[in-house]
């Protein structure tokens, strides 16, 4: 009870049994999934989740800190492209996958760090924020689509320029008697659904703690957090690192799952995507952001098959009509409904005597 | 020892002196006013103190020690608070959440929600605990901002015209706050435009006039100084309850 309680407050939507209910038949619902299909199908199906955890990631930074990063793929890419290395000049034994994600992982906090730094520090906020950080995914992708050369490669590891690198070896754990391959398949599966419990979880505690308590004050008001004794700019760094470590995540995932990467992970459509998800779903809460994030990979998935095309311009225009119609997010509207509803009777009511709270 | 010192502070704009060689000193437990015309540097000498920017030349002292290389939000820790003239607050944030934001510092659990409420109780809020405080009005705006900044248990409170927009009764009844907590021991430095309010509550009053300190003494001798009624008082635009010295108006030439 107690650890529920640390998990719910001001700055997230669901709580109280009702939600918690609803949130263990979800998860339960997805881990009795890979009962109800094939092998093959719940494999794909990894691919919607490996891409939450960099939605979550934008929705602390964003939706919760009020700084628009446009460049979260660059971290995305970078540990992708960091596991692809070391895994290629390492190889997959003795648990060495894991220490590649790590590494890889730890990559971008500390490019997040340094970046960060000096966004921060140097009182760089607003749009200028979302300007550089697009600037940095769009230098790593043209970077990148040029190491087509033999001349690029980090030993063993060929960069293969716009093709990609790929051919890495999917995450192992070591087991005793034989390695347990994370292959996509069932196992892969549970093991990316557990990530992403834990990830939702963990960032629940952080948004509903003192932390989160000053990163949403930033977000309202910087100059009135600094003046309440607290460094503003650190808040914001350490946030940003957060949240790129956790695109930094879904990059190994992305990478291991399909052992493949390429620079347009990280070009314009790539860095838009996870701004509409966040934006369509609804910034300011982590559950919204998660059910909007797969909602709208399973809507585009499904476009891609059917519109091929089409895909790309029905999702601005998403983006366009959240904006204009529900600006804090169709899955936050949604999630209010059923209280507005509710409300409505006893407000008409209230409004005897208005303003008898503000007296 | 003076809680609050500056010494010979200077800031420049560009060509313009902001504020010239102030040296003003804050015993502890002091109720000082500071007041005088518009552009005579109050706000900025406020946020000199504040270290919002830093100064051309001179230093701030804090007890006892120099703060002028300091961050705002270092200085705020060390006991220095502060409410502006145009209310800070977390407009999107539940009342409560607020003063839980500057609680924190210094309390957790239940004794932050035990303290949330009395406050609450104490600044009239109580039943808009759960309001986002964007929808609060002006005057209860005002009072959650001093809320919060008394929330941080400071030594020295910076008011930058608390009672701007307030009607005569809520003006009195901020003065009464005021003086209750320099009652309980916490330094205050007022800019304030409304005499009323000066001569309810400063102990000393501090003029400033095109960024140099004019005068300086108890109200009753501020009142009573010619040069200070023909740059500030003689005036009279709007400051409530003013004395109005004979040939006042005359002075604007």
């Amino acid at each position: 009870m107690r650890f529920l309680r640390r998990l719910e407050g001001p700055q997230t939507l669901g709580r109280g049994p009702g939600f918690w209910g609803i949130a263990a038949l979800a998860v339960a619902l997805a881990a009795a999934y890979p009962l109800l299909t094939d092998a093959y199908t719940v494999g794909n199906t990894i691919y919607f989740f490996d891409w939450v955890f960099m939605a979550l990631g934008l929705c602390l930074i964003w939706g919760y800190g009020g700084a628009l990063s446009f460049g979260q793929t660059a971290f995305f890419g970078l540990s992708g492209y960091a596991y692809g290395v070391v895994t290629l000049d390492f190889g997959a034994d003795h648990g060495l996958t894991l220490v590649a994600t790590l590494l890889a992982v730890a990559a971008s906090a500390l490019f997040a760090a340094v970046l960060g730094y000096f966004l921060f520090f140097g009182r760089i906020g607003g749009v200028f924020l979302g300007i550089v950080t697009l600037a940095v995914t769009l230098v790593f992708e043209r970077f990148m689509a040029q190491t087509a050369g033999p001349e690029w490669h980090v030993g063993a590891a060929r960069l293969n320029g716009f093709n990609g690198m790929s051919g890495m070896p999917p995450l192992t754990v070591p087991w005793p008697g034989d390695d347990l391959v994370l292959s996509p398949d069932v196992p892969l599966y549970y093991v990316t659904l557990a990530l992403l419990v834990v990830t939702y979880l963990g960032l629940r505690l952080l948004v509903n703690s003192s932390f989160g308590n000053v990163i949403v004050a930033i977000r309202e008001n910087p100059h009135r957090a600094t003046m309440l004794g607290y460094d503003v700019r650190k808040y914001q760094l350490a946030t940003f690192v957060i949240g790129s470590a956790l695109a930094g995540l879904s990059g190994v995932l992305y990478t291991s799952w399909g052992q493949y990467i390429t620079p347009s992970s990280m070009g314009l459509t790539a860095a838009a995507l996870p701004i509409i998800w966040v934006a369509v779903g609804g910034r300011g809460d982590l559950t919204t952001t998660l059910v909007g994030t797969l909602l709208l990979l399973g809507a585009f998935q499904f476009l891609t098959i059917y519109g091929s095309q089409y895909a790309l311009v029905a999702m601005g225009l998403l983006l366009v009509v959240t904006v204009l119609l529900t600006p804090d997010g169709l899955v936050t509207a949604l999630f209010r409904l059923p209280r507005r509803l509710g409300r409505r009777r006893p407000r008409a009511a209230d409004a005897v005597d208005p303003g008898r709270e503000a007296a | 020892m003076a809680l609050l010192e500056t010494r010979g502070l200077n800031k420049r704009f560009g060509g313009l002196q902001v504020t010239s060689d102030v040296d003003l000193a804050l015993e502890a437990g002091e109720l000082h006013c500071l007041i005088g015309p518009n552009g005579a540097g109050k706000s900025t000498l406020f946020r000199l103190i504040l270290g919002e920017f830093p100064p051309t030349s001179g230093a701030v002292f804090y007890d006892g020690q120099d703060v002028t290389r300091l961050q705002p939000h270092e200085r705020i820790r060390r006991g220095i608070s502060v409410k502006f003239q145009v209310p800070g607050i977390f407009a999107s944030l539940s009342v409560a959440q607020n003063l839980e934001i500057a609680l924190q510092h210094h309390l957790a659990g239940h004794g932050l929600r035990g303290e949330v409420r009395r406050l609450l109780g104490f600044l009239n809020l109580a039943g808009a605990a759960a309001e986002p405080a964007g929808n609060l009005s002006h005057g209860q705006k005002q009072w959650l901002e001093i809320g919060m900044a008394v929330s941080l248990k400071p030594k020295l409170l910076l008011l930058d015209e608390p009672t701007a927009g307030m009607s005569p009764e809520e003006t009195r009844a901020t003065g009464e706050m005021v003086r209750a907590l320099n009652r309980d021991g916490v330094t205050v430095l007022a800019v304030e435009h409304d005499m009323a309010f000066v001569r309810q509550v400063a102990t000393r009053v501090t003029v400033l006039h095109f960024g140099r300190i004019f005068a300086q003494g108890s109200i009753d001798a501020i009142v009573a100084d010619e040069r200070v009624a023909e740059i500030y008082l003689g005036r009279g635009h709007g400051e409530r309850g003013a004395p109005q010295p004979a040939g006042g108006e005359a002075k604007r030439g």
